[in-house]
């Protein structure tokens, strides 16, 4: 075994002989070493303020839209497809008004993707028809004849399983995004109101409930401006068909709602700004 | 320094089984890079199967070369290393065994679960939180032995392998831990602990130090060792090893944050991020001049040794991505390349050219010293690198091509103002450059084919005792 040359222990007059002939001595220095960088650089994003500022609008997602989510995260849309626009001019151009941070808040965990083998999704609610959606996620080339997307023609055939949402919105909640105990205790019905499967019986409660503009969190009340009119819930068949709820339904609820709390307004910074209440301290 | 007498000692039965699950993985994931490189050509190729959709697929491939390939070759590399620069057979064999065991459970769940649609949805750390307990058991039980082997070394000095090799054991159970924090809906999902901004920031502490520590710091130990002793040369410079080792350490903790430049996170991070980034090419580079500069006196063994071959590219390999990693840092060139094929050109460069050469050297290198054996054909071995090379720099070139180009057509405007490009015209245009990925990536998949093949034929050939064995020169 041919070995490194000896003789050489002393570094600018610290001794690392004694360093590499200690397991203990190494080891320490190593873990404490490799802490530094992680502790500056992500505890802060905790306490500091502008690491996310607050902005009006941004709701938690409603029950069949949060399943949506967990469709989304199974079949690894995030793989393809970034929900983070950049502040650069052809972004603005392409998807809309750049990405706050206030509006990823309640994601468990992020969707911002890393790689856009397709467009990013970050601005695209409301901008195709639910029709658009359908088709799309039968046929992608149908309507898109460029794209290397999969077909995704189960979604529309296999029904919503619901069997853990509450416990999603549960364990959600654990984690201080804002749902109360009258979310969770009308996840069915919140559920089955937004895709219009029970004749808009529960509609008015789903609006009341979400479109809100007081939400307790971190165990504060946070109260929208009077102006401030929340973006109201979509709420129809997404999938077109009313006679049951599949997961192209809780997919595309969830499609359609991307990017659309927040109000830009002309004239404002959303860059540098704070305003409104925080809903971290 | 090790006489054979010794050699006898040493635990080999557990290096012999994680050198065949790891050439046995690199298959298996390569051919699924090959299939999921090959549907983004053609779309039709994931036949309407949900389980074998490309954003399912895809982290398949991700874990089985990444934890599968490069996990055993760390384990096994590991176990191998830490014997013979201690001098010591392995210590609490029990907990290796776990480590193997665990490992390779893990791994087989992760093929199994993730085409299901199991995922935690953070790349690189797709598992649900189970399969991690399940793999951070076999990481704990791998430091475990590890450090207990270390100390029972015969002399003073641990080898500077080894530092690396701790490095990387002590990070990664930082990063996997914490960035695995979840809170459990059920067995099929969790939430992770963080959400938005933080999250971001927690993944890509984690995503970023996964190549710093699992894919370079321990790469890079298993380098310390493997080079000198193919090339039969000591290491070049032992200060420079010193100074390389605790600068590369320090610095790359820190430049997970260019994965989000521009991105909604605090411009400060950002360009902490981009700056501790450039400075990293110092560390960098002093490992890869370092392990270039063993060859001094021992070039010629390139002509005639294909395994050295092997180990000298995946050094010139790792010179060059870990120069472009820190230019792609910068915060104007992030701004065209981010999002882009550029950054898979990357990874690959780091992945095909530096991870998967050095690995198919060192396994080359063990195999023949565990069973005394030539390889049953050294034109095999030649073939392997030949193919495995072509094969790796036609990715690489293909994703540097495609991913300019996305960046440009994304940007363009005309001169009206207007940008010229759909997004759909940018995808039409990476076709050709798709199909020439995953020609390259079916190369790599038949250079390790062939590898596994030849081992086959090797082993069987020292079983049936018609084997060449080695000579006392190679041996020593």
């Amino acid at each position: 075994m041919s070995e490194y040359k000896k003789g050489g222990g002393m570094i600018r007059g610290i001794p690392h002989d004694t360093v590499e002939s200690s397991l203990p001595i190494l080891a320490t220095f190593i873990v404490i070493l490799v802490a530094v960088g992680g502790i500056v650089e992500i505890v802060p994003t905790y306490y500091l303020d502008d690491a996310e500022p607050a902005v009006e609008g941004v709701r938690p997602l409603t029950p069949l839209e949060l399943e949506g989510y967990a469709i989304y995260r199974r079949e690894g849309c995030f793989l393809c497809h970034s929900q983070m626009i950049r502040p650069f001019r052809d972004e603005k151009e392409r998807y809309g008004h750049f990405s706050l941070a206030a509006e990823s808040q309640f994601d468990h965990n992020y969707q911002w993707g890393s790689k856009r083998t397709g467009p990013d999704l970050a601005r695209l609610g409301g901008k195709y028809t639910d029709a658009w959606h359908i088709q799309h996620m039968r046929a992608p080339r149908s309507v898109v004849p460029e794209s290397v997307m999969p077909n995704y023609p189960w979604l529309e055939e296999t029904p919503l399983d619901t069997s853990i949402t509450k416990a999603r919105m549960e364990v959600l909640a654990m984690m201080n995004v804002p749902y109360s105990d009258e979310h969770i205790a009308n996840w069915e019905a919140d559920l089955k109101a937004q895709a219009g499967v029970d004749d808009g019986a529960g509609e008015e409660g789903l609006r009341k409930r979400y479109e809100s503009k007081v939400w307790k969190h971190d165990g504060e009340v946070v109260t929208w401006t009077d102006s401030f009119e929340p973006t109201p819930i979509n709420v129809r068949a997404f999938d077109g068909d009313a006679s049951d709820i599949t997961e192209l339904d809780a997919l595309i609820a969830y499609l359609q709602q991307l990017g659309t709390h927040v109000h830009f307004e002309e004239g404002v910074d959303y860059y540098h700004d704070k305003f409104g209440q925080p809903y971290r301290k | 320094m090790s006489s054979v007498a010794e050699k006898e000692q040493y635990n080999y039965d557990i290096v012999k089984v994680c050198v065949i699950l790891g050439i046995v993985l690199g298959v298996l994931g390569t051919f699924i890079g090959t299939w999921v490189a090959s549907q983004l050509a053609v779309p039709a190729l994931s036949f309407d199967i949900a389980e074998i959709t490309f954003g399912r697929l895809r982290p398949v491939h991700t874990n089985v070369v990444i934890f599968g390939f490069g996990g055993f070759l760390l384990l096994g590399g590991g176990f191998y290393m830490v014997q013979h620069t201690t001098h010591a057979r392995l210590r609490l064999e029990g907990f290796a065994w776990a480590a193997v065991a665990f490992w390779l459970i893990g791994c087989l769940l992760v093929v199994a679960t993730l085409p299901l649609g199991l995922t935690q949805g953070k790349e690189y750390h797709e598992a649900e939180w189970w399969i991690d307990i399940i793999l951070a058991l076999g990481w704990v039980c791998l430091t475990i032995t590890t450090l207990a082997t270390i100390a029972a070394r015969k002399m003073s000095h641990i080898y500077v392998g080894l530092w690396f090799y701790m490095a990387m054991l002590f990070m990664v159970t930082y990063i996997f831990v914490f960035n695995g924090l979840a809170i459990p809906v059920d067995m099929t999902f969790s939430y992770s602990a963080y959400a938005g901004v933080h999250d971001a920031m927690i993944q890509w502490w984690w995503g970023h130090n996964a190549v710093g520590f699992f894919l370079t710091a321990g790469f890079i130990g298993i380098m310390y060792y493997f080079v000198p002793k193919h090339a039969n040369r000591p290491i070049y410079s032992y200060r420079l090893s010193i100074l390389h080792f605790w600068s590369l350490t320090f610095l790359y903790v820190w430049v997970g944050a260019h994965h989000l430049h521009y991105t909604a996170i605090p411009d400060w991070t950002q360009s902490l991020g981009a700056g501790m980034s450039i400075a990293l090419i110092f560390p960098s580079w002093g490992g890869m001049i370092n392990g270039m500069m063993t060859m001094s006196g021992a070039w010629d063994k390139l002509r005639t040794d294909p395994v050295m071959r092997f180990m000298v590219v995946s050094l010139a390999f790792y010179g060059m991505s870990t120069f472009e990693g820190p230019m792609m840092a910068i915060k104007s060139v992030n701004a065209l390349s981010h999002y882009t094929d550029w950054t898979v050109g990357h990874v690959h460069s780091g992945a095909l050219g530096w991870n998967a050469m050095i690995a198919i050297g060192a396994l080359y290198h063990m195999i023949t010293r565990m069973w005394n054996t030539e390889m049953w054909s050294t034109k095999l071995v030649n073939a392997h690198f030949w193919i495995h090379l072509t094969g790796a720099i036609l990715y690489i070139t293909a994703m540097w091509g495609s991913g300019v180009l996305q960046g440009l057509m994304w940007r363009a405007f005309d001169e009206y103002g207007n940008l010229i490009y759909t997004f759909a015209d940018s995808v039409a245009a990476m076709h050709p450059f798709y199909v020439i990925r995953a020609t390259g990536g079916f190369l790599v998949f038949t250079g390790l084919s062939i590898m596994l093949f030849n081992t086959i034929k090797t082993i069987s050939a020292v079983k049936a005792g018609t084997n060449i064995t080695l000579t006392a020169e190679a041996k020593a």
